[in-house]
């Protein structure tokens, strides 16, 4: 019965790097459309401006306009509120799910809270914080609350049932019982309420910056639009959309290591 | 064949004694085991088979500590036992490797629990990988592992905490019939390798003939000790003395006590759903 195991060779092949490249593709082929149809008229320049224009503003974006300095400032806004999420929100699912007059009191609001749009509460926050970074970050921090709070606790409660009796079975105490047991069970579930807070908090941080004329790439895109500088406007979108992509990057690489074999 | 009886020799490790387990339902009181009692010697293989709903599960979980009983004792060693207890090892039905673990941690589990520095306890986790048979597996997680092979590593697991008694629950019950004929082989070479008192639930009469020392036959609903069998074939076994005639014999004799209360179960299953909605328990 016994047998050895044999691990393949990783080699490159088209079939690897095939989804990249189809993405990447479609990306440029969507571009590449948007250009044509603008460049014989059927797309107003003054409503979307053409793929080209938007590159060639790049090194003008970059340079007048301290776009490095704001997407620093961006990133470290969303980096911070995320950093507070993490310890706040898996700290309140573990609470709620700790506690069953805790989940059955609070479960009902947060949920409704994770639909409301909060993004409206913005001129309490600026009365309580000021017109500040902090503000910003709390209305971040806020709005991505509720996915992570919601799938800490789906995903403790989740835990299959025979994996808790593994550990009764081994007479392990109720903290070995969490962190060896309940809480890398549920990681998987707690990233993906992670990923979902961290997009709302995102979403909210530019929007507050957009709003409140405030900070980095979101007062950047409103400073933009009040010129009318299309072009301009929409490079500096690009650059939030940067901050999405290496947040998100960020978070499935921590993810990978954290749940490796899932 | 010997009639039930309250075994309470000395030379038996673990003793069930007149064990009473009794739930509380919105359609009143309901007993899943009824007065069992039973004893398990050191070193042997002892099987409990019944039809599904007559208590096997509820008596696993009594004896693994994991549900309290209303009457009797449990006792190993002369200790009685109220909770999960350490000279107890416990193999679920159910897939039970962790998966965010590779199968020499899964191993080592215990290992570490009990704090044996890291070196040491994933030596000790390879012996008992390579005793089950999964030798070059062992950076391997569960999700890259087929079902036989992680009931291996959760067998593994609980031999690695080195328990005075094996308890089993269905280990195989998920498994194709080959795979359960191939597993129960490496069960048996472990046992007697290891001279490990085991306790194997079970419906699968095949596999409790081809396994046991003695077999424990219960009653449907409520579960009560309806016949001990003592399995009278030459050790060691494998999987081919499914063919002999003593086996076939042995095979016959439980079927005929468990076909009646199988029909037993099947009659109120069926009388269950008949029930109009609402009046169901």
């Amino acid at each position: 019965m016994s047998m050895t195991a044999t691990t393949p060779a990783r080699r490159f092949s088209l079939a690897n790097v095939l989804p990249a490249l189809t993405g990447i593709g479609t990306l440029v082929a969507f571009f590449l459309i948007v250009e044509l149809l603008i460049q014989t008229n059927m797309l107003s320049r003054f409503i979307v401006p053409p793929p080209s224009e938007i590159i060639a503003s790049f090194p003008r974006v970059i340079v007048e306009e301290h776009v490095l300095q704001r997407f620093v400032q961006t990133l470290g806004e969303c980096l911070t509120a995320g950093v507070m999420l993490i310890i706040v929100g898996v700290s309140g699912g573990v609470l709620m799910q700790r506690f069953r007059l805790l989940q059955q009191a609070c479960e009902t609001w947060v949920a409704a809270l994770a639909s409301a749009p909060l993004v409206l509460c913005y001129p309490l926050f600026l009365v309580i914080f000021g017109r500040n970074a902090w503000t910003i970050i709390m209305m971040g921090f806020v709005a991505g609350l509720p996915p992570v709070i919601l799938k800490t606790l789906e995903g403790i409660s989740g835990t299959r049932k025979v994996l808790v009796n593994v550990g009764r079975s081994f007479n392990l105490t109720s903290s070995q019982q969490f962190w060896k047991i309940l809480f890398p069970a549920a990681l998987p579930t707690i990233f993906v309420g992670i990923r979902l807070g961290l997009i709302f908090a995102l979403i909210n941080i530019v929007g507050v910056e957009f709003l409140i004329n405030f900070g980095g790439l979101g007062q950047l895109i409103n400073e933009l639009a009040e010129r009318y500088d299309l072009a301009g406007t929409y490079a500096a979108i690009c650059f939030v959309v940067l901050v999405s992509v290496m947040f998100f990057m960020a978070v499935e690489k921590a993810e990978k290591w954290l749940t490796r074999a899932e | 064949m010997t009639p039930p009886a309250a075994p309470q020799s000395s030379n038996e490790i673990l003793v069930v004694d007149d064990v009473l387990v009794r739930f509380d339902t919105p359609d009143g009181s309901v007993t899943a085991v009824d007065h069992v009692s039973f004893g398990v010697r050191p070193g042997e293989f002892l099987s409990v088979i019944g039809p599904s709903g007559c208590g096997k599960s509820t008596l696993f979980n009594v004896i693994g500590g994991l549900l309290g009983h209303t009457a009797g004792v449990v006792s190993v060693a002369g200790e009685t036992i109220n909770g999960p207890h350490q000279s107890i090892g416990m193999v679920f039905q159910e897939e039970s490797t962790f998966p965010w673990r590779s199968v020499t941690d899964n191993v080592a589990f215990p290992l570490e629990l009990i704090g044996m520095p890291k070196a040491q306890r994933i030596e000790r986790a390879r012996h008992f990988i390579s005793l089950v048979g999964l030798d070059g597996f062992e950076n391997r997680y569960p999700n890259e592992l087929s079902g036989g092979m992680r009931q291996r590593v959760s067998l593994a697991r609980t031999l690695a905490s080195e328990p005075k008694i094996l308890l089993m629950d269905e280990p195989f019950a998920a498994l194709d019939e080959q795979t359960r004929l191939l597993l129960g082989d490496k069960v048996l070479q472990i046992q007697q390798q290891l001279k490990q008192t085991t306790l194997l639930i079970t419906h699968n009469i095949t596999e409790a003939v081809q396994m046991s020392d003695r077999i424990l036959v219960m009653t449907y609903r409520p579960g009560k000790v309806k016949r001990i069998v003592d399995i009278d074939l030459p050790r060691p076994r494998t999987s081919e003395i499914v063919g002999s005639e003593a086996f076939g014999r042995y095979v016959a004799q439980i079927w005929a006590d468990l076909r009646e209360e199988a029909s037993r179960g099947m009659r109120d299953e069926e009388d269950h759903m008949m029930q109009p909605a609402g009046s169901k328990s």
